[in-house]
């Protein structure tokens, strides 16, 4: 259970921060005006599930010593 | 390895009214992971999207920002260790207590009074800035968001909003310190995530990863805040946590006091990287939007336009976790002012004046002067207890007068509070001196004053005895 639970939290976190940095690096090299291939929408969309994996996982892996 | 849930039980029941009048006893002593959650929790907080922007507002420089933040930030985690948990390791006491032992139990009632209400005015704020976060759920214009400008309630949307979110906050802070650690530990890695996929997503919609460049105000912006405003601000923020010794009522759980250095995840993740983050957002929509930075732009609307709905949750968690232990230790200065009140009655009084003050955004548009002001009337006490631990037998003062003598109420801890506090005060009222260079001057001269006055009444004594 807690090897599945680490599994979901480490990959939620991965949900939160890799798109928009996927999104940025995107936008920034197409140049001015550019549309990035990886959509914000798509961005926000990951992100809003990946925060809803991360509070379901984190009681189950991080610990309060 | 015992469950996180009975780790929970026993820091909820450390924190409970048993330890509050003794040392914390060595069995209910905890180990560092939990203040290093708590830290980065309630420091990486929902006014940290409010401070970045105003810096914007504030024409702050790159330098400044990159390098002030940096230098105040580590000023104040070795505030945090060197002093405050020094002290709360040796002594395993809460501040009112030790307070008391100090100054007697009547001037700890007027230092409650104020520490009681300053920690519901820095609560509300942090209700005024999740409340932003409710609006982009409605249908624009059912909620009217506020600016920087803005110091009343903008109608009553926005008051249900405030009540909404404030009640939820005093429900959890209810719970106590267990509950409040294990919500920040929980979202402390995830929110600080979302400020920086913020400032990511910005980068993008602005084209370049240039930060130094956006941060740098254009020409003619008119700078209210220096190089040495920013590392005084970023230093002394929490002046009434470390050298104001509030922060005893949680350090005072530490083994040892190099938990103390649990202070950095919150400096450096949430007083630093988060600040940059949140400023990025306004230098967005004033390059892209023509927002004029000295309006703003509320946090709500920022971040779901950034990163959608994860940004609104945050928003929200960022100021509850925050908010909890503010609504936790404002109901402990009750607790202590008002005696045989229990601790939920004194947590439902502290969420009450909290969400109060959370209805007028006055207090979180103005959020650099007031926790400089904060820090100003608080902190000065700090020095007070730095001298009774660290000089009062280098000095020949006695330690704890108050409790040796069974005095209630100790003249000198008032003068010497309340001279310093003045003169700061009047400096920054008459002669617009920024609020945050203030705490550690004030603190300083109330310490060096109680030592004079101290030696002086002492002398007095013997010769009266005599």
């Amino acid at each position: 259970m807690k090897a599945a639970a680490t599994s979901v939290g480490l990959l939620a976190l991965a949900g939160t921060i890799v798109p928009p940095a996927v999104f940025m690096l995107q936008s920034i090299s197409g140049g001015p005006g550019s549309t990035p291939a990886l959509s914000l929408d798509v961005v926000k969309a990951v992100m809003l599930f990946s925060t809803i994996a991360w509070f379901a996982a984190a009681p189950f892996w991080m610990k309060v010593e | 390895m015992s469950s996180p849930e009975r780790d929970i039980e026993e820091l909820e029941e450390a924190a409970s009214s048993e330890y509050e009048r003794q040392r914390v006893p060595a069995k209910a002593l905890k180990g560092p992971s939990a203040f290093w959650g708590m830290y980065a929790g309630e420091h990486t907080a929902g006014t940290e999207f409010m401070i970045g922007p105003l810096f914007v507002k504030w024409g702050a420089d790159a330098f400044s920002l990159i390098v002030g933040l940096l230098i105040g930030n580590l000023l104040a985690v070795l505030t945090w260790r060197y002093l405050t948990a020094t002290i709360a390791c040796e002594q395993r006491l809460t501040l009112y207590y030790k307070m008391e032992k100090i100054a007697g139990r009547g001037l700890v009632t007027l230092y409650n009074l104020a520490n009681g209400l300053l920690f519901c005015f820095l609560a509300g704020s942090m209700i005024t800035v999740s409340a932003t976060a409710v609006g982009p759920f409605f249908p624009p214009g059912t909620i009217e968001m506020p600016t920087f400008q803005s110091t009343m309630p903008t109608g009553p949307a926005w008051i249900l909003s405030c009540i909404a979110i404030g009640v939820a906050m005093t429900l959890v802070a209810l719970k106590g310190y267990g509950v409040v650690a294990q919500v920040g530990h929980y979202a402390a890695p995830w929110m600080f995530l979302v400020f920086v996929a913020c400032a990511l997503v910005t980068l993008g919609r602005l084209g370049t990863a240039d930060v130094w460049a956006l941060l740098t105000p254009p020409a003619g912006t008119p700078k209210t805040i220096s190089f040495l405003g920013i590392v005084f601000f970023s230093w002394f923020c929490n002046a009434a946590m470390h050298i104001g010794m509030a922060d005893l009522s949680v350090l005072r759980f530490a083994k040892r006091p190099s938990a103390g250095w649990a202070s950095a995840s919150g400096m450096f993740l949430g007083h630093y990287v988060a600040w940059i983050c949140a400023a990025l957002l306004l230098i967005y929509w004033v390059r892209q939007h023509g927002v004029d930075p000295q309006v703003g732009k509320d946090p709500g609307t920022m971040v779901n336009d950034a990163v959608g709905w994860a940004g609104l949750i945050c928003v929200i968690i960022a100021g509850w976790t925050t908010a909890n232990p503010t609504i936790y230790r404002a109901g402990l200065a009750f607790q202590g002012m008002i005696p045989g009140i229990s601790r939920t009655g004194a947590t439902l009084l502290a969420g009450g004046l909290c969400i109060a003050a959370g209805i007028f955004p006055a207090f979180a548009m103005n959020l650099l002067d007031f926790v400089g002001i904060y820090g100003t009337i608080l902190a000065p006490i700090g020095g007070i207890i730095v001298v009774d631990h660290f000089l009062a037998d280098a000095v020949g003062i006695p330690r704890d007068p108050a409790e040796r003598s069974g005095s209630a109420f100790n003249m000198v801890v008032l003068v010497a509070w309340l001279v310093p506090v003045a003169v700061a005060m009047w400096l920054y009222k008459t002669q617009g001196v920024f609020a945050s260079y203030l705490p550690l001057p004030s603190a300083i001269a109330c310490g060096l004053l109680y030592i004079v006055l101290s030696k002086m009444t002492a002398r007095d004594a013997i010769a009266v005895r005599a």
